[in-house]
């Protein structure tokens, strides 16, 4: 069970650069989702409760 | 007679946290986000991490190195550390953006932000002990920056057996304690209400 | 209805006392807990997790033989990295500082390396040797301690001078220096050194600082950090090997390395003491993170930028709650 595409994982990363500015494209990944759900959380409608008791 | 001590915390643990807020069945109607589940998602991945971690340290350090079940712990143990990242760090913008520590909750934001460095140093020390390159790699480096504030004087990162040990025992509890602390906290003051909030006004939904 | 800051207060620590909804607390965090585990799994089977194999001594010595015999006569001359680091292994070295904080000098030495017997004299000496090593090691232990450092440092200037290439060195009185350096190469290469420092005399063994202090003193272990992407200049400290996700949540403390005076070494004295300037400065923002309740400006942010409308959309617009006047 070692993975199905560890093969593809265990080989060096691509990193994307500009400047002093470097990161690799998994931890992109990473920060961009992580965005990504903020962003929906706040935005997609969480679903109403009929009941409503005090 | 003066009360005793057991009466006193007794009594104390019955006013600020009874039963119906440790375990409720109800919850203030503007409680209806997406972002409210992040603390759970934070506290669902730690479970998977202790769980998954029970068991690597049950094989000892050398165990998924050499057996394929041993790397599929690993990696649970791997993933459920990224995810658990993820989850808190949205909880905290979050809870951030709802300016969530007012009504005398300072002490739950504190709590919370104090684990959330808990976490880093935790997993920094599980990094250490992965027993591969990249804890050759890691302790080489780290070393300098804690040798620099006297810090390696006492915590070795070069040391195994000192990271292993405050990896899987020490520090663990002073993350669990804390964040037993930080939801505790949170049962007792309950959820934030929304900034601007206009306390004769309840309703929720159309 | 405006309230006075101090009703507002209240009323956000008071108990709600509004309408509420059904709240299942125990069916939230088991749906949870299987919702992480079934990702956890997932990802675990898809992807498995980063594993490279550790390096050894015997890799470093075969495949750099000149560089691991050049470390080791720097580690008899007491120049390399980890001879004159400072503490808490000697007191080689002041060490970093911050203003008038010496840290790492008042901790004191706790953790003593000694590089010329722990790293090569005395894995030496655990060998059944030739007589030739054998003869070197008893012509080193036989002669007085600033004979062996005029030996040891000779050699090494003179290996210095030829900038490395060892074929280039002038023929000097060096001693018995070359044959022990020649010795620990090739015990190295054998694998009997990783076996020697790793067991340091003893049985039972769990410190591995000695053998990760020698192998940072030469360019294997370094060579193979650049080679992965996790040298500390280029964000290094937030990757992971392989393709795999690293530590993003270290973004902000690698960040620093990467900009002046902090990426100058020959910066003083800020360039020069970067990890204690560093570390001092993230202690500084960690508690910042905590004290953000009570920083002016930070804690008001979310009432000025209104995420939070987001969140709250539907209690403000069942309510009629506009968005407060900027």
């Amino acid at each position: 069970m070692t993975g199905w595409i560890s093969d593809f994982m265990n080989h060096p990363a691509t990193y994307l650069k500009t400047g002093w500015l470097q990161i690799s494209v998994s931890n992109l990944i990473v920060i961009v989702l992580m965005l990504i759900i903020f962003a929906l959380a706040i935005l997609v409608p969480f679903p109403k409760d009929k009941e409503g008791h005090k | 007679m003066s009360e005793m001590w057991t009466a006193k915390l007794r009594n104390k643990w019955q006013k600020n946290l009874p039963i119906e807020k440790l375990l409720p069945d109800d919850q203030p109607a503007y409680v209806v986000s997406w972002i409210y589940v992040f603390g759970v998602l934070t506290l669902a991945a730690l479970a998977v991490i202790i769980f998954s971690g029970i068991i690597l340290a049950f094989e000892g350090p050398a165990w998924y190195h050499i057996s394929d079940s041993g790397l599929f712990v690993n990696s649970l143990h791997f993933w459920s550390v990224q995810m658990f990242f993820v989850f808190m760090v949205v909880h905290l913008w979050g809870k951030y953006w709802m300016a969530a520590w007012r009504g005398d909750r300072f002490r739950t934001w504190a709590t919370g932000a104090i684990a959330f460095v808990a976490s880093i140093a935790t997993a920094f020390t599980g990094y250490l002990v992965q027993t591969n390159f990249d804890s050759q790699w890691i302790s080489f480096e780290a070393k300098d920056g804690f040798n620099s504030m006297g810090i390696g004087a006492f915590f070795n990162v070069t040391n195994l057996g000192q990271m292993l040990l405050l990896h899987v025992a020490f520090l663990p509890l002073i993350l669990g304690v804390l964040t037993v602390i930080h939801v505790l906290m949170v049962r007792r003051r309950g959820v934030v209400p929304p900034i601007d909030a206009i306390p004769t006004l309840s309703e929720v939904g159309r | 209805m405006t309230l006075s800051k101090q009703a507002k207060h209240d009323f956000d620590a008071a108990p709600w006392s509004g309408k509420t909804k059904r709240y299942d607390i125990v069916k939230e965090g088991s749906v949870a807990v299987a919702f992480v585990a079934i990702a956890a799994i997932v990802l675990s089977l898809l992807m498995g997790s980063p594993d490279e194999a550790p390096l050894t001594f015997k890799g470093w010595a075969v495949s750099n033989a000149d560089n691991f015999y050049v470390t080791a006569v720097q580690e008899l001359a007491g120049t390399s990295g980890s001879a004159t680091y400072g503490g808490p292994y000697n007191k080689a070295s002041d060490g970093l500082n911050v203003g008038p904080l010496w840290l790492q000098k008042w901790a004191g030495v706790t953790h003593p390396v000694d590089t010329v017997n722990e790293f090569v004299i005395a894995p030496l000496s655990t060998q059944v040797m030739s007589t030739e090593i054998a003869s070197a090691l008893a012509t080193w232990k036989a002669a007085a301690e600033s004979q062996k450092h005029t030996w040891a440092t000779a050699y090494d200037d003179a290996i210095t001078k030829a900038e490395g290439k060892l074929s280039d060195v002038a023929p000097g009185a060096y001693g018995p220096v070359p044959a022990l350096a020649k010795g620990l190469t090739d015990m190295a290469k054998g694998g009997a050194l990783d076996a020697a420092l790793l067991s340091q005399g003893g049985f039972f063994q769990t410190d591995n600082t000695k053998q990760i202090l020698f192998f940072g003193d030469g360019s294997y272990l370094d060579d193979a950090g650049t080679e992965a992407n996790l040298q500390g200049g280029t964000w290094g400290m937030m990757n992971e090997t392989g393709r795999y996700p690293g530590q993003a949540w270290l973004w902000l403390y690698s960040f620093w390395y990467q900009i002046p005076p902090f990426n100058n070494e020959e910066s003083a004295p800020i360039g020069a003491n970067a990890d204690a300037y560093i570390m001092v400065l993230m202690g500084l923002l960690s508690l910042g993170l905590i004290l953000i309740p009570v920083i002016p400006g930070v804690k008001s942010l979310p009432m000025r930028i209104p995420i939070h409308r987001g969140i709250w959309r539907q209690y403000y617009d069942a309510n009629g709650i506009k968005c407060r006047k900027k």
